[in-house]
């Protein structure tokens, strides 16, 4: 099957993952959590990654970041420079450290790799006024709306300028008016550096605002089943875009693809 | 998020219970050889006070909590996050520690005194032992319970062992770490005072002990009342370093 889809990307990627598999130790011969998947990401695309829960999206991202060691297969990121990381991982759910004010979490990663503090301290200030966070900076994550916390998140990934941003549903537990908010605000800071971006969502309607292309991905073990252009115009205004015909034709073509492997992954 | 109301009852519980037994006692109603009343209890503590003797036995008392605390805390906080964090290192110490945890330290007291003889040692090491598994149980819990993502987070920033020990394991354990010491502090005072009762001759259990044995029970009322201002100022003095230790937690108003 992945072998009759024609994945796009495949010139000067930034990101490349050839027959990648990764099986997850366990009794009875462990849990196949990735099957063969292969795909490219173009540099300065912004690709999203849709899938039924479990079909192991989140275990693709690890990979890339580097956290686990895939079983088969071949990926290959930006090559590591100086001071810098190929990839930096926005996490899902609960992921400032709540010990560590907003600044310090801010500038961990570039103090991780070694940058001073005074230097890590006014790169993480400057980060968190473009992300309309300033006067929080000496404040706890606990004193701040879990929106604030995402921005936070953001922000630390973006602070180490990695050439590859990889998210995993940064925005799934904020209500609806918030999670508009931090994708406008994401689309921002994309559309000024335009940095490669794999997004990781289960939200169609995030997938096609957000993304040039969506990934589909089969129930677990995960493959790419499809892939799909959304050839939606930029910046993308969240009323032009629901009014767009395009939109709901987009929506239809992605839950076509989806609805099977989402019924399969309840158990068929 | 108590209320005036609930603050007020708080307050006068314990004064309405004084006051019924210094009424009673003085009443005759209890025999106040058996039951002095309040006001001659802190006539005596006053007294005690005044004379240097009560101060000396404190002091003696309260180094032998802080040294023991120390000494026992230490170890406690360095296993118990090597523990938490390596599957292998809690393996090898896990059966050793249930097994020797639920025996109450003051019964191993007499063997300690065996080792150490009577001295300052035995007192020290009896509070060491004590606190020691409560400390460790706990921060091996509160490593063990740090969300995953944590750890992960700081090794997709290119942490090594050393940076994740001091960035993630050692301030996400904090709290646990006080929550073992203040456990701690309360098995700290009841096994210093037990033993000294048992064999001393100083500290606030020696003179519980000596003030039974010449039946001066008002002193010995002095004495407990010491102890337990003993307790509440330590629990203060803990909670004022916990707060100061963790600024991040979400302290409510108590």
């Amino acid at each position: 099957m992945t072998a009759a889809v024609q994945l796009t990307g495949a010139i000067a990627p930034a990101v490349a993952v050839q027959r990648l598999s990764h099986v997850f130790p366990g009794p009875r011969g462990g849990v196949p959590a990735l099957a063969d998947v292969s795909f490219a990401v173009r540099r300065g695309e912004f690709c999203a990654l849709i899938g039924p829960s479990g079909c192991g999206k989140t275990t693709l991202l690890h990979i890339l970041a580097g956290l686990i060691a895939p079983s088969a297969g071949v990926i290959t990121v930006p090559p590591r420079r100086n001071g810098r990381l190929p990839t930096a991982l926005v996490f899902q759910g609960v992921s400032t450290f709540p010990w560590l004010t907003v600044v310090e979490n801010v500038a961990y990663g570039l103090r991780v790799l070694g940058a001073p503090r005074a230097e890590a301290r006014a790169r993480a200030l400057a980060l968190l006024a473009r992300m309309g966070l300033e006067g929080f900076h000496d404040a706890y994550p606990h004193q701040l709306s879990e929106g604030m916390r995402q921005r936070v998140s953001l922000a630390r990934a973006l602070a180490v300028d990695p050439e590859v941003l990889l998210m995993d549903e940064p925005f799934a537990n904020l209500d609806e008016q918030n999670r508009l908010l931090l994708q406008d605000e994401l689309l921002r800071l994309w559309q000024a550096d335009r940095k490669t971006v794999l997004f990781v969502t289960h939200s169609l309607d995030e997938a096609i605002r957000l993304a040039d292309r969506v990934l589909v991905m089969t129930a677990r073990p995960g493959r790419i089943k499809t892939e799909v252009e959304i050839p939606l115009r930029r910046p993308r205004d969240f009323r032009e875009l629901r009014r767009d015909p395009a939109y709901g034709a987009l929506s239809a073509r992605l839950w076509d693809e989806l609805r099977d492997e989402v019924a399969r992954a309840e158990g068929r | 998020m108590s209320t005036d109301r609930e603050r007020w009852l708080a307050a006068a519980s314990p004064v309405l219970l004084l006051g019924v037994w210094e009424v009673l006692s003085r009443s005759g109603v209890l025999d106040s050889r058996y039951v002095p009343p309040p006001s001659a209890v802190l006539a005596t503590l006053g007294a005690l006070i005044r004379s240097g003797e009560l101060p000396a036995h404190l002091a003696i008392s309260v180094r032998r909590i802080l040294v023991g605390f120390f000494l026992g805390a230490a170890p406690a906080v360095a296993l118990g996050l090597a523990m938490g964090l390596n599957r292998t290192v809690r393996a090898l110490f896990l059966p050793l520690v249930t097994a020797i945890y639920p025996i109450p330290k003051i019964a191993i007291y007499p063997l300690i005194i065996f080792y150490l003889g009577v001295g300052e040692a035995s007192k020290v090491s009896i509070v060491a032992v004590s606190i020691f598994f409560l400390v460790l149980l706990n921060t091996m819990a509160g490593v063990i319970a740090l969300d995953r993502v944590y750890f992960n987070i700081a090794r997709a920033y290119g942490a090594g062992g050393r940076t994740i020990f001091r960035t993630v394991a050692w301030p996400g354990a904090l709290p646990a770490v006080f929550t073992g010491l203040k456990l701690g502090m309360g098995f700290a005072l009841i096994v210093i005072v037990g033993a000294e009762l048992l064999g001393s001759d100083a500290g606030i259990g020696f003179l519980i002990w000596q003030s039974f044995q010449i039946f001066d029970v008002e002193k010995m009322f002095a004495g407990l009342l010491t102890t337990a201002a003993l307790g509440w100022g330590a629990t203060l003095a803990l909670d004022a370093i916990e707060r100061r230790a963790l600024p991040w937690r979400p302290w409510t108003q108590l």
